[in-house]
Protein backbone atom coordinates (compact mmCIF):
# COMPACT_ATOMS: atom_id res chain seq x y z
CA UNK A 1 0.00 0.00 0.00
CA UNK A 2 1.31 3.32 -0.71
CA UNK A 3 1.18 5.68 2.41
CA UNK A 4 -2.18 8.27 2.06
CA UNK A 5 -1.27 12.14 1.81
CA UNK A 6 -3.30 14.58 3.97
CA UNK A 7 -5.25 17.47 1.65
CA UNK A 8 -6.60 20.62 2.12
CA UNK A 9 -8.15 22.46 -0.29
CA UNK A 10 -11.40 24.34 -1.62
CA UNK A 11 -14.06 23.13 -3.89
CA UNK A 12 -16.71 26.13 -5.34
CA UNK A 13 -16.02 28.03 -1.81
CA UNK A 14 -16.27 25.11 0.83
CA UNK A 15 -12.99 23.77 2.40
CA UNK A 16 -12.01 19.93 2.30
CA UNK A 17 -10.04 17.86 3.85
CA UNK A 18 -9.42 14.49 2.18
CA UNK A 19 -6.68 11.61 2.43
CA UNK A 20 -5.61 9.95 -0.81
CA UNK A 21 -2.89 8.02 -2.19
CA UNK A 22 -0.92 9.26 -4.50
CA UNK A 23 -1.85 7.73 -8.06
CA UNK A 24 -5.39 8.97 -7.51
CA UNK A 25 -6.75 11.37 -9.25
CA UNK A 26 -8.45 14.83 -8.57
CA UNK A 27 -11.34 13.06 -10.43
CA UNK A 28 -11.06 10.04 -8.34
CA UNK A 29 -11.58 11.94 -5.36
CA UNK A 30 -13.90 14.73 -6.76
CA UNK A 31 -16.74 11.97 -7.22
CA UNK A 32 -15.58 9.22 -5.11
CA UNK A 33 -14.93 10.82 -1.59
CA UNK A 34 -16.88 14.60 -1.93
CA UNK A 35 -19.41 13.17 -3.83
CA UNK A 36 -19.60 15.73 -5.95
CA UNK A 37 -20.57 13.84 -9.26
CA UNK A 38 -21.31 16.16 -11.56
CA UNK A 39 -18.08 16.15 -12.81
CA UNK A 40 -17.77 12.84 -15.40
CA UNK A 41 -14.74 10.51 -16.40
CA UNK A 42 -15.39 9.96 -19.90
CA UNK A 43 -12.12 8.83 -21.71
CA UNK A 44 -9.70 8.87 -18.72
CA UNK A 45 -6.29 10.21 -21.06
CA UNK A 46 -7.78 14.21 -20.96
CA UNK A 47 -8.89 13.69 -24.95
CA UNK A 48 -12.50 13.91 -24.00
CA UNK A 49 -13.10 16.74 -21.16
CA UNK A 50 -15.76 15.61 -19.03
CA UNK A 51 -14.11 16.10 -16.48
CA UNK A 52 -13.38 19.74 -17.24
CA UNK A 53 -13.07 21.43 -13.91
CA UNK A 54 -11.53 24.84 -12.78
CA UNK A 55 -7.98 24.73 -10.51
CA UNK A 56 -7.12 28.32 -8.94
CA UNK A 57 -8.91 29.82 -12.10
CA UNK A 58 -7.12 27.67 -15.29
CA UNK A 59 -9.67 25.26 -16.44
CA UNK A 60 -7.85 21.50 -16.77
CA UNK A 61 -8.91 17.38 -17.18
CA UNK A 62 -9.41 16.65 -13.21
CA UNK A 63 -8.42 13.13 -14.79
CA UNK A 64 -5.04 14.11 -15.53
CA UNK A 65 -3.99 15.90 -11.98
CA UNK A 66 -3.11 13.50 -9.26
CA UNK A 67 -5.56 14.37 -6.13
CA UNK A 68 -2.77 15.33 -4.08
CA UNK A 69 -1.83 18.36 -6.13
CA UNK A 70 -4.75 19.81 -5.33
CA UNK A 71 -3.63 20.68 -1.49
CA UNK A 72 -3.86 24.53 -1.09
CA UNK A 73 -5.57 25.03 -4.27
CA UNK A 74 -8.97 26.50 -5.33
CA UNK A 75 -11.48 23.90 -7.29
CA UNK A 76 -14.31 25.29 -8.94
CA UNK A 77 -16.59 22.02 -10.51
CA UNK A 78 -20.26 22.27 -11.97
CA UNK A 79 -21.91 22.16 -8.89
CA UNK A 80 -20.69 25.75 -7.91
CA UNK A 81 -22.15 26.54 -11.02
CA UNK A 82 -25.80 27.57 -10.12
CA UNK A 83 -26.32 29.99 -7.47
CA UNK A 84 -28.52 28.00 -5.39
CA UNK A 85 -31.76 27.59 -7.35
CA UNK A 86 -30.81 29.95 -9.65
CA UNK A 87 -28.75 28.30 -12.81
CA UNK A 88 -26.39 30.57 -14.62
CA UNK A 89 -27.40 31.78 -17.97
CA UNK A 90 -25.76 29.12 -19.65
CA UNK A 91 -27.28 26.72 -17.82
CA UNK A 92 -30.23 28.25 -18.45
CA UNK A 93 -29.32 28.34 -22.36
CA UNK A 94 -28.30 24.54 -22.90
CA UNK A 95 -32.16 23.75 -21.52
CA UNK A 96 -33.97 26.12 -23.88
CA UNK A 97 -32.34 25.08 -26.89
CA UNK A 98 -31.33 21.60 -26.03
CA UNK A 99 -27.65 21.91 -25.71
CA UNK A 100 -27.76 18.60 -23.78
CA UNK A 101 -28.57 15.20 -24.98
CA UNK A 102 -27.41 12.39 -23.10
CA UNK A 103 -26.24 14.64 -20.32
CA UNK A 104 -22.91 13.40 -19.84
CA UNK A 105 -20.28 15.57 -21.87
CA UNK A 106 -22.11 18.64 -20.41
CA UNK A 107 -21.00 19.34 -17.34
CA UNK A 108 -17.53 19.67 -18.68
CA UNK A 109 -18.46 21.59 -21.52
CA UNK A 110 -20.42 24.17 -19.23
CA UNK A 111 -17.32 24.66 -17.22
CA UNK A 112 -15.21 25.34 -20.45
CA UNK A 113 -17.68 28.16 -21.82
CA UNK A 114 -18.06 29.70 -18.86
CA UNK A 115 -14.27 29.90 -18.43
CA UNK A 116 -14.22 31.18 -22.42
CA UNK A 117 -17.47 33.68 -21.41
CA UNK A 118 -15.26 35.35 -18.41
CA UNK A 119 -12.57 35.59 -20.95
CA UNK A 120 -14.32 36.75 -23.61
CA UNK A 121 -17.91 37.73 -23.35
CA UNK A 122 -18.33 37.89 -27.67
CA UNK A 123 -16.99 35.11 -29.22
CA UNK A 124 -17.11 34.79 -33.01
CA UNK A 125 -19.17 30.83 -33.75
CA UNK A 126 -15.25 29.59 -34.62
CA UNK A 127 -14.01 30.95 -31.46
CA UNK A 128 -16.58 28.97 -29.79
CA UNK A 129 -15.26 25.52 -31.75
CA UNK A 130 -11.86 25.83 -31.03
CA UNK A 131 -11.85 27.26 -27.80
CA UNK A 132 -14.52 23.46 -26.78
CA UNK A 133 -12.30 21.67 -29.36
CA UNK A 134 -11.35 18.82 -26.29
CA UNK A 135 -14.70 19.02 -24.91
CA UNK A 136 -16.05 15.58 -27.31
CA UNK A 137 -19.74 15.04 -27.13
CA UNK A 138 -20.80 11.59 -28.60
CA UNK A 139 -24.30 12.00 -29.33
CA UNK A 140 -22.35 14.55 -31.73
CA UNK A 141 -24.94 17.35 -30.66
CA UNK A 142 -22.29 20.53 -31.22
CA UNK A 143 -24.20 22.54 -33.13
CA UNK A 144 -26.89 23.19 -30.55
CA UNK A 145 -24.49 23.41 -28.15
CA UNK A 146 -22.56 26.19 -30.53
CA UNK A 147 -25.97 27.98 -30.29
CA UNK A 148 -26.58 27.61 -26.84
CA UNK A 149 -23.29 29.17 -25.57
CA UNK A 150 -23.78 32.43 -28.13
CA UNK A 151 -27.45 32.34 -27.32
CA UNK A 152 -26.12 32.48 -23.14
CA UNK A 153 -22.91 34.71 -24.29
CA UNK A 154 -25.75 37.39 -25.76
CA UNK A 155 -27.97 37.55 -22.72
CA UNK A 156 -25.10 37.91 -20.42
CA UNK A 157 -24.08 40.93 -22.59
CA UNK A 158 -27.38 42.33 -22.19
CA UNK A 159 -27.57 41.98 -26.09
CA UNK B 1 0.72 -3.85 -5.34
CA UNK B 2 1.61 -0.25 -5.98
CA UNK B 3 3.90 1.19 -3.40
CA UNK B 4 4.54 5.22 -4.70
CA UNK B 5 5.39 8.51 -3.04
CA UNK B 6 4.49 11.22 -4.25
CA UNK B 7 7.69 14.43 -3.43
CA UNK B 8 6.95 18.33 -4.30
CA UNK B 9 10.19 19.94 -2.82
CA UNK B 10 10.29 23.88 -2.78
CA UNK B 11 14.29 23.49 -3.95
CA UNK B 12 15.71 22.33 -6.97
CA UNK B 13 18.27 20.80 -4.84
CA UNK B 14 16.12 18.70 -3.16
CA UNK B 15 14.75 17.80 -6.07
CA UNK B 16 17.67 16.56 -7.74
CA UNK B 17 18.91 14.99 -4.84
CA UNK B 18 15.37 12.58 -4.75
CA UNK B 19 15.48 11.93 -7.89
CA UNK B 20 19.50 10.67 -7.61
CA UNK B 21 19.10 8.24 -4.57
CA UNK B 22 15.81 6.91 -6.05
CA UNK B 23 16.01 3.24 -6.03
CA UNK B 24 12.95 1.52 -8.73
CA UNK B 25 11.25 3.39 -11.41
CA UNK B 26 10.73 7.18 -10.76
CA UNK B 27 9.23 10.07 -12.81
CA UNK B 28 9.47 13.90 -12.73
CA UNK B 29 5.70 15.80 -12.49
CA UNK B 30 5.34 18.61 -14.49
CA UNK B 31 1.81 19.14 -15.92
CA UNK B 32 1.51 15.59 -15.87
CA UNK B 33 -0.41 15.33 -19.42
CA UNK B 34 1.90 11.95 -20.70
CA UNK B 35 3.15 10.80 -17.45
CA UNK B 36 -0.87 10.65 -15.84
CA UNK B 37 -1.73 9.29 -18.60
CA UNK B 38 1.10 6.60 -18.63
CA UNK B 39 0.33 5.90 -15.10
CA UNK B 40 -3.47 5.84 -15.76
CA UNK B 41 -3.01 3.04 -18.37
CA UNK B 42 -0.42 0.94 -16.83
CA UNK B 43 2.60 1.68 -18.90
CA UNK B 44 4.48 2.96 -16.54
CA UNK B 45 4.32 1.80 -12.64
CA UNK B 46 6.71 4.54 -10.99
CA UNK B 47 8.11 4.14 -7.50
CA UNK B 48 8.53 7.53 -6.91
CA UNK B 49 7.29 11.12 -8.36
CA UNK B 50 8.55 13.96 -8.05
CA UNK B 51 6.65 17.08 -8.20
CA UNK B 52 8.63 20.05 -9.71
CA UNK B 53 6.10 23.02 -10.21
CA UNK B 54 6.89 24.10 -6.76
CA UNK B 55 10.65 25.21 -7.09
CA UNK B 56 10.41 28.98 -8.14
CA UNK B 57 12.98 28.51 -11.49
CA UNK B 58 10.90 26.47 -13.15
CA UNK B 59 8.20 28.69 -12.76
CA UNK B 60 9.39 32.01 -14.36
CA UNK B 61 9.31 33.78 -17.55
CA UNK B 62 12.22 36.18 -17.12
CA UNK B 63 14.74 38.20 -19.89
CA UNK B 64 18.12 36.99 -19.63
CA UNK B 65 20.68 39.15 -21.61
CA UNK B 66 18.44 40.35 -23.63
CA UNK B 67 16.65 36.73 -24.60
CA UNK B 68 14.41 34.78 -22.73
CA UNK B 69 14.42 32.14 -20.26
CA UNK B 70 11.25 30.18 -19.63
CA UNK B 71 11.07 27.91 -16.57
CA UNK B 72 10.70 24.12 -17.89
CA UNK B 73 6.69 23.87 -15.52
CA UNK B 74 5.77 26.74 -17.21
CA UNK B 75 1.86 26.04 -18.70
CA UNK B 76 1.23 26.75 -22.25
CA UNK B 77 -1.64 28.67 -20.97
CA UNK B 78 0.99 30.68 -19.26
CA UNK B 79 3.59 30.89 -22.38
CA UNK B 80 0.70 31.82 -24.72
CA UNK B 81 -0.28 34.86 -22.06
CA UNK B 82 3.14 36.28 -22.27
CA UNK B 83 2.55 38.80 -24.65
CA UNK B 84 6.44 39.81 -25.22
CA UNK B 85 7.20 36.19 -25.62
CA UNK B 86 4.34 35.89 -27.94
CA UNK B 87 5.50 38.86 -29.66
CA UNK B 88 9.38 37.80 -29.84
CA UNK B 89 8.46 33.77 -30.77
CA UNK B 90 5.20 33.80 -32.49
CA UNK B 91 6.81 30.31 -34.32
CA UNK B 92 7.08 28.94 -30.55
CA UNK B 93 4.10 29.92 -29.48
CA UNK B 94 2.43 28.46 -32.42
CA UNK B 95 3.82 24.96 -31.62
CA UNK B 96 2.57 25.48 -27.82
CA UNK B 97 -0.56 25.91 -28.96
CA UNK B 98 -1.45 23.01 -30.84
CA UNK B 99 -0.13 20.82 -28.19
CA UNK B 100 -3.82 19.71 -26.69
CA UNK B 101 -6.99 21.32 -25.62
CA UNK B 102 -7.50 24.19 -23.46
CA UNK B 103 -7.70 22.23 -21.15
CA UNK B 104 -4.42 20.22 -21.76
CA UNK B 105 -2.54 23.79 -22.43
CA UNK B 106 -3.84 25.00 -18.62
CA UNK B 107 -1.13 21.75 -17.57
CA UNK B 108 1.04 20.75 -20.07
CA UNK B 109 4.51 22.18 -20.19
CA UNK B 110 7.40 22.65 -22.89
CA UNK B 111 9.98 21.00 -20.42
CA UNK B 112 7.34 17.92 -20.35
CA UNK B 113 6.80 18.04 -24.15
CA UNK B 114 10.58 17.37 -24.69
CA UNK B 115 11.65 15.17 -22.12
CA UNK B 116 8.89 12.92 -23.24
CA UNK B 117 10.72 12.40 -26.29
CA UNK B 118 7.28 11.91 -29.01
CA UNK B 119 9.41 12.70 -32.47
CA UNK B 120 5.67 14.43 -32.70
CA UNK B 121 6.15 16.82 -29.90
CA UNK B 122 4.37 19.77 -31.13
CA UNK B 123 6.37 22.57 -29.37
CA UNK B 124 10.04 20.53 -29.87
CA UNK B 125 10.74 21.96 -33.96
CA UNK B 126 10.01 25.38 -32.82
CA UNK B 127 12.36 25.37 -30.20
CA UNK B 128 15.11 23.55 -31.82
CA UNK B 129 14.76 26.22 -34.89
CA UNK B 130 14.94 28.95 -32.45
CA UNK B 131 17.91 27.81 -31.40
CA UNK B 132 16.93 27.27 -28.00
CA UNK B 133 18.94 26.01 -24.91
CA UNK B 134 17.68 23.78 -22.56
CA UNK B 135 19.43 23.97 -18.99
CA UNK B 136 19.86 21.07 -17.07
CA UNK B 137 20.50 20.44 -12.63
CA UNK B 138 21.82 16.90 -11.96
CA UNK B 139 23.66 15.93 -9.05
CA UNK B 140 26.55 16.75 -10.69
CA UNK B 141 26.45 20.52 -11.28
CA UNK B 142 24.72 22.28 -14.44
CA UNK B 143 24.65 21.89 -18.01
CA UNK B 144 23.47 23.67 -21.20
CA UNK B 145 22.53 21.60 -24.05
CA UNK B 146 21.12 22.73 -27.37
CA UNK B 147 17.07 21.49 -27.24
CA UNK B 148 18.09 18.94 -30.04
CA UNK B 149 20.72 17.11 -27.54
CA UNK B 150 17.83 15.65 -25.24
CA UNK B 151 15.51 13.42 -26.99
CA UNK B 152 17.66 10.11 -28.56
CA UNK B 153 14.81 8.28 -29.30
CA UNK B 154 11.01 7.83 -29.10
CA UNK B 155 10.53 8.62 -24.97
CA UNK B 156 14.33 8.28 -24.51
CA UNK B 157 16.60 11.42 -23.53
CA UNK B 158 20.13 11.53 -22.50
CA UNK B 159 19.05 13.29 -19.44
CA UNK B 160 21.36 11.27 -16.17
CA UNK B 161 20.17 9.62 -13.48
CA UNK B 162 18.75 12.86 -10.91
CA UNK B 163 18.73 15.04 -13.89
CA UNK B 164 16.10 17.58 -14.76
CA UNK B 165 15.09 19.96 -17.82
CA UNK B 166 15.18 23.72 -15.85
CA UNK B 167 14.57 26.18 -18.09
CA UNK B 168 15.02 27.29 -21.81
CA UNK B 169 16.96 30.13 -23.00
CA UNK B 170 16.08 31.61 -26.29
CA UNK B 171 18.35 34.03 -27.65
CA UNK B 172 18.36 37.62 -28.09
CA UNK B 173 15.95 38.78 -31.54
CA UNK B 174 18.05 40.62 -33.97
CA UNK B 175 15.54 42.85 -36.07
CA UNK B 176 14.18 41.36 -38.99
CA UNK B 177 13.59 37.60 -37.82
CA UNK B 178 10.46 35.56 -37.75
CA UNK B 179 9.84 32.02 -37.26
CA UNK B 180 6.93 29.70 -37.61
CA UNK B 181 5.65 26.32 -36.73
CA UNK B 182 3.41 24.32 -38.96
CA UNK B 183 1.99 20.71 -38.82
CA UNK B 184 -0.32 18.60 -40.82
CA UNK B 185 -2.62 16.44 -38.81
CA UNK B 186 -5.73 15.18 -40.81
CA UNK B 187 -8.13 17.60 -38.03
CA UNK B 188 -8.06 21.07 -37.07
CA UNK B 189 -7.22 20.08 -33.35
CA UNK B 190 -6.99 17.43 -30.69
CA UNK B 191 -4.72 15.40 -33.05
CA UNK B 192 -1.07 14.24 -33.24
CA UNK B 193 1.37 15.72 -36.21
CA UNK B 194 2.33 13.39 -39.10
CA UNK B 195 4.90 16.20 -39.99
CA UNK B 196 5.59 19.07 -38.15
CA UNK B 197 8.24 21.49 -39.33
CA UNK B 198 9.89 24.72 -37.51
CA UNK B 199 11.57 27.35 -39.40
CA UNK B 200 13.33 31.30 -38.18
CA UNK B 201 14.95 33.21 -40.20
CA UNK B 202 16.94 35.91 -39.92
CA UNK B 203 17.32 38.74 -42.25
CA UNK B 204 19.32 41.78 -43.34
CA UNK B 205 17.95 45.38 -44.10
CA UNK B 206 18.29 44.47 -47.81
CA UNK B 207 15.68 41.45 -47.23
CA UNK B 208 18.73 39.06 -47.26
CA UNK B 209 18.55 35.92 -44.98
CA UNK B 210 21.29 35.91 -42.89
CA UNK B 211 20.58 33.02 -40.95
CA UNK B 212 17.89 29.82 -40.72
CA UNK B 213 17.09 27.00 -39.09
CA UNK B 214 15.31 24.56 -39.71
CA UNK B 215 13.59 21.72 -37.86
CA UNK B 216 10.99 18.94 -38.91
CA UNK B 217 9.43 16.80 -36.45
CA UNK B 218 7.27 13.51 -36.68
CA UNK B 219 9.48 12.24 -39.86
CA UNK B 220 12.30 10.55 -37.61
CA UNK B 221 12.91 8.94 -34.13
CA UNK B 222 14.16 12.22 -32.48
CA UNK B 223 13.12 15.49 -33.85
CA UNK B 224 15.76 16.85 -36.11
CA UNK B 225 17.58 19.73 -37.19
CA UNK B 226 18.25 19.89 -40.79
CA UNK B 227 21.22 21.76 -41.53
CA UNK B 228 21.53 21.82 -44.96
CA UNK B 229 17.46 23.16 -45.20
CA UNK B 230 18.68 26.28 -43.19
CA UNK B 231 21.87 26.41 -45.80
CA UNK B 232 19.02 26.16 -48.29
CA UNK B 233 17.86 29.56 -47.33
CA UNK B 234 21.14 31.54 -45.66
CA UNK B 235 22.23 34.19 -48.48
CA UNK B 236 18.97 34.39 -50.37
CA UNK B 237 15.90 36.56 -50.49
CA UNK B 238 13.49 32.92 -49.38
CA UNK B 239 12.45 33.09 -53.30
CA UNK B 240 11.87 30.66 -55.39
CA UNK B 241 14.14 28.30 -56.12
CA UNK B 242 15.31 28.51 -52.55
CA UNK B 243 12.17 27.17 -51.31
CA UNK B 244 12.72 24.55 -53.48
CA UNK B 245 15.92 23.79 -52.31
CA UNK B 246 14.43 23.88 -49.15
CA UNK B 247 11.94 21.73 -49.84
CA UNK B 248 14.44 18.99 -51.34
CA UNK B 249 16.73 19.03 -48.05
CA UNK B 250 13.43 18.83 -45.77
CA UNK B 251 12.45 15.98 -47.52
CA UNK B 252 16.13 13.99 -48.05
CA UNK B 253 16.26 14.50 -44.06
CA UNK B 254 13.77 12.43 -43.81
CA UNK B 255 13.44 8.69 -42.37
CA UNK B 256 9.57 8.47 -41.15
CA UNK B 257 7.95 5.66 -40.20
CA UNK B 258 4.64 4.08 -41.78
CA UNK B 259 1.86 4.29 -39.69
CA UNK B 260 -2.02 4.87 -39.69
CA UNK B 261 -1.38 8.56 -38.94
CA UNK B 262 0.71 8.93 -42.33
CA UNK B 263 2.77 6.27 -44.65
CA UNK B 264 6.41 7.06 -45.70
CA UNK B 265 6.16 8.36 -48.69
CA UNK B 266 3.50 10.68 -47.49
CA UNK B 267 5.32 12.09 -44.85
CA UNK B 268 8.40 12.74 -47.01
CA UNK B 269 6.26 14.78 -50.04
CA UNK B 270 4.51 16.31 -46.80
CA UNK B 271 7.95 17.82 -45.47
CA UNK B 272 8.48 19.71 -48.48
CA UNK B 273 5.90 21.10 -48.92
CA UNK B 274 4.78 22.24 -45.17
CA UNK B 275 8.34 23.46 -44.66
CA UNK B 276 8.17 25.72 -48.14
CA UNK B 277 5.00 26.91 -45.99
CA UNK B 278 6.81 27.70 -43.08
CA UNK B 279 9.59 29.71 -44.43
CA UNK B 280 7.03 31.39 -45.94
CA UNK B 281 5.24 32.63 -42.89
CA UNK B 282 8.63 33.11 -41.32
CA UNK B 283 9.79 35.52 -43.77
CA UNK B 284 6.61 37.68 -43.45
CA UNK B 285 7.06 37.86 -39.74
CA UNK B 286 10.71 38.80 -40.28
CA UNK B 287 9.93 41.69 -42.60
CA UNK B 288 7.04 42.97 -39.56
CA UNK B 289 9.79 42.30 -37.13
CA UNK B 290 11.60 45.66 -36.06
Amino acid sequence: MSRKYHVATTVNGDEYEYLCEPQQTLLDILRDELMLTGTKEGCGTGDCGACTVMVDGTMICSCLMLAVEADGRKVETIEGMAKGEELHPLQRSFLELNGSQCGICTPGILIAAKALLDRNPDPTETEVRYWLAGNLCRCTGYDKIIRSVLAAAREMRGA
Amino acid sequence: MISLKYEAPSSLGDAIALLARASGTSRVLAGGTDVIVQMETDLIEPDLVVDIKKIPELREIAMENGGFRVGAAVTGMELTHHQAFCNAWPGVVDGVKLIGSMQIKGRATMGGNLCNASPAADSVPALIAAGAIARVAGPDGTRDVPVEGIAIGPGKTSLRKGEIVVSFLLPPRPPHSGDAYLRMTPRTEMDIAVVGVGVNVTLDADGVCTAARVSLGAVAPTVLLVEEAGAALAGTRLDGPALERLAQAAAAACRPIDDKRGTREYRIKVAGVLARRAAALALERARQHQ
